[in-house]
């Protein structure tokens, strides 16, 4: 990632602090505690997440996977504990000032989440108008048709609804809106749940290109072991309502959690390591 | 970062435009003003950006690429970002084509007729399709859902009693008063009773409560069995083997045709004793001279009337909600449409019936 230090937008990537302010996690959790009625979710949850990395985060169902991406985007309210995104306290602030901070993320939700009466191009354009009213329809026409573009749909994807699209065209439109605002900061919901392999290592590819264009942070959810190693720089394992480890995946198999082991040393984890790990830029 | 200073100059290479500070989204509107108030030749310099992002590349671009005009002093990034813009200008239409009004008019037009009459065939096949499953239950009585029937019961008639009654109770007074009032002109208030009991008997109880019924359980309907049909659950039951017309349109159709008649029923003593009692208080009536009036100048046919058309009604809304139901594809706002098309087809149909019965009754004497 010697890239980023080039990046006028973050000129210190590794060091202590920059100019901005701003430090070099982009996402703090501490002491996190989430939970419905009696069953605890999380408790004394702690995590950071890199600027400029693709952070994959694991665990079994039900572990709360998609409650901690909630609880950090604002969706959930968290029992207990402090999440600070891009060096803001998130708990307990207004919408006003939350939605400062929300401008600079961008979200792709596990089935897209589209918004099913407009076009994909008007979804694209649907942040981008929340927040600069004032753009003129032409600009904004085009804006879209760029981003579109990148999320590498095709042209005639524009004027189509969410319902004439297939699984994975979805989510490149999702990824679109996601992108719309030219975010910091990526969420992404289990991205390739759902498609066929290699629309899954097209959508990998893309994100990674995505990622290293733009120098997101991505903060990825998911099941798919090749996605882990094709593209994550580290991976969070959720377990036990905590964080058990963060780290890469050969720092993690040296572990000897048992579901580590498990995940990562099962038919399928040796299936997936066996094909990518020679692309693994950690390998 | 509102840093942001330009200047134009006209230099030996055209008109210079400077670019400082930040040339993000948050400043698109006015940098392309400021670029646009530029004249022929551009030349774009952005030596003093320290924070770019696509959608000012993407200005850059623009100009570069519809003005020709010229960058120097970019950066490596900037010139990536440039680069990735370019990469992704592939013109693309936001909304779907929409053509000539007068065309798309007529167009709209002749395909509201056709689908009218794709609806009305639909309506029909479907309507073959339950007598069908009406008849193979018939003869594998086995394959009648009992449960699914009772339960249908509960919803559509038990459930409903509490604001049919309410309903037809005030529509009771609403008669009596309004009448009263007319017939106290000619000091002839005593005919209020007849009022009250033949159009409570003979229509409205009837009329309302199809109305209400058609609101609260062909509207259910519809939306029920078109989630199914979005969830998959409909395809589910046919892979399995389960007819869903027999699993989920009979048990609606039966429990709406019987629940009908007794709704109606309970509609009509409803509004009677709102009616009786609006007598009694406003116009002196006590409730036994009004019982009394009310059996002689109320036929029996009137009840026959409202009670012969209560299945007919029932049958009705629940053959238009399941059908508008099934007919549910592809996304969630479908059904919503369905839904309200549903009640609005049920009670248009309800009350073109009710007027092709007044007039059968007529004719065969029952007035």
């Amino acid at each position: 990632m010697s890239e980023t230090s080039t990046d006028p937008r973050h000129p210190n990537p590794r060091g202590d602090s920059d100019g901005d302010g701003e430090s070099d996690v982009v996402i703090t959790i501490r002491g996190l505690k989430n939970s419905f009625g009696d069953q605890v979710i999380h408790d004394g949850l702690d995590l950071d997440v890199r600027r400029g990395e693709i952070l994959g985060v694991v665990g079994g169902s039900g572990t709360g996977k998609s409650v901690l991406m909630r609880s950090i985007i604002g969706l959930q309210t968290p029992d207990e504990g402090e999440i600070e995104v891009l060096g803001e306290d998130m708990i307990g602030r207004d919408e006003l000032e939350a939605k400062n901070i929300r401008r600079r993320w961008g979200i792709l939700f596990q089935n897209g989440a589209l918004f099913s009466t407009l076009t994909v191009a008007e979804n694209v354009e649907v942040p981008i108008r929340e927040y600069f009213p004032y753009l003129k329809p032409p600009l904004l026409d085009e804006i879209a048709s760029y981003k579109i573009a990148m999320s590498g749909l095709p042209a005639d994807a524009g004027p189509k609804y969410p319902s004439e699209l297939s699984g994975g065209m979805r989510k490149r439109a999702g990824l679109a809106r996601a992108l719309a605002l030219d975010p910091e900061l990526l969420f992404l919901d289990e991205p390739t749940a759902g498609l066929d392999p290699i629309g899954a290592a097209a959508f990998d590819e893309l994100i990674e290109n995505l990622q290293k264009r733009l120098e997101l942070t991505v903060f990825l959810i998911t099941h798919d072991l090749d996605t882990l190693w094709a593209i994550c720089d580290r991976v969070a394992v959720l377990s036990d309502r905590k964080v058990v480890a963060v780290g890469t995946i050969e720092q993690l198999l040296a572990l000897d959690h048992p579901w580590i082991q498990e995940y990562f040393n099962g038919p399928r984890g040796r299936a997936a390591s066996a094909g990518l790990q020679k692309d693994h830029r950690g390998a | 970062m509102g840093d942001q200073a330009e200047a134009q100059d006209n230099g030996p290479d055209g008109n210079v435009y400077s670019c400082t500070g930040s040339l993000t989204i948050t400043r698109a509107a006015s940098t392309q003003r400021e670029i646009d108030a530029v004249d022929d030749p551009l030349v774009i310099d952005l030596e003093g950006v320290d924070k770019m992002d696509t959608v000012g590349a993407w200005l850059v671009h623009r100009a570069v690429r519809d003005r020709k005009a010229q960058v120097r002093g970019a950066s490596k990034v900037h010139q990536k970002l440039l680069e990735q813009v370019a990469d992704a200008d592939q013109p693309s239409r936001i909304r779907p084509e929409e053509g000539n009004a007068a065309i798309r008019a007529v167009n709209e037009l002749g395909e509201a007729v056709t689908d009218a009459g794709r609806t009305l065939v639909g309506l029909l096949g479907f309507l073959g399709a339950t007598v069908l499953a009406f008849a193979a239950i018939i003869s594998h009585p086995k394959r009648f859902r009992l449960n699914a029937v009772v339960q249908r019961f509960d919803v559509v008639g038990v459930r409903a009693l509490g604001i049919i009654g309410l309903m037809t109770f005030l529509i009771g007074i609403v008669i009596g008063q309004q009448g009263a009032v007319q017939l106290q002109q000619f000091g002839a208030e005593v005919y209020t009773i007849n009022l009250i009991g033949r159009i409570s008997v003979r229509e409205l109880a009837t009329l309302m409560t199809a109305i209400m019924v058609a609101g609260r359980s062909g509207s259910a309907f519809a939306a029920q069995i078109g989630t199914m049909k979005i969830t998959e659950e409909v395809d589910a039951m046919k892979t399995i083997g389960v007819s869903p017309i027999e699993a989920l349109v009979v048990p609606r159709l039966l429990a709406s045709v019987v629940m009908m008649p007794l709704l109606s029923f309970y509609a009509m003593v409803m509004s009677l004793l709102g009616g009786g009692i609006f007598c009694w208080i406003s116009l002196g009536i006590p409730p036994l001279t009004f019982i009394q009036r009310l059996q002689e100048v109320t036929p029996v046919t009137d009840l026959w009337v409202g009670l012969i058309k209560a299945p007919v009604f029932g049958f009705i809304i629940a053959l238009a909600g399941c059908f508008q139901g099934m007919l549910v594809e592809g996304n969630s706002e479908e059904v919503g449409t369905r839904t309200t098309a549903a009640v609005v087809q049920s009670i248009f149909l309800v009350i073109v019936l009710d007027a092709v019965f007044a007039v059968f009754f007529s004719s065969v004497g029952w007035i």
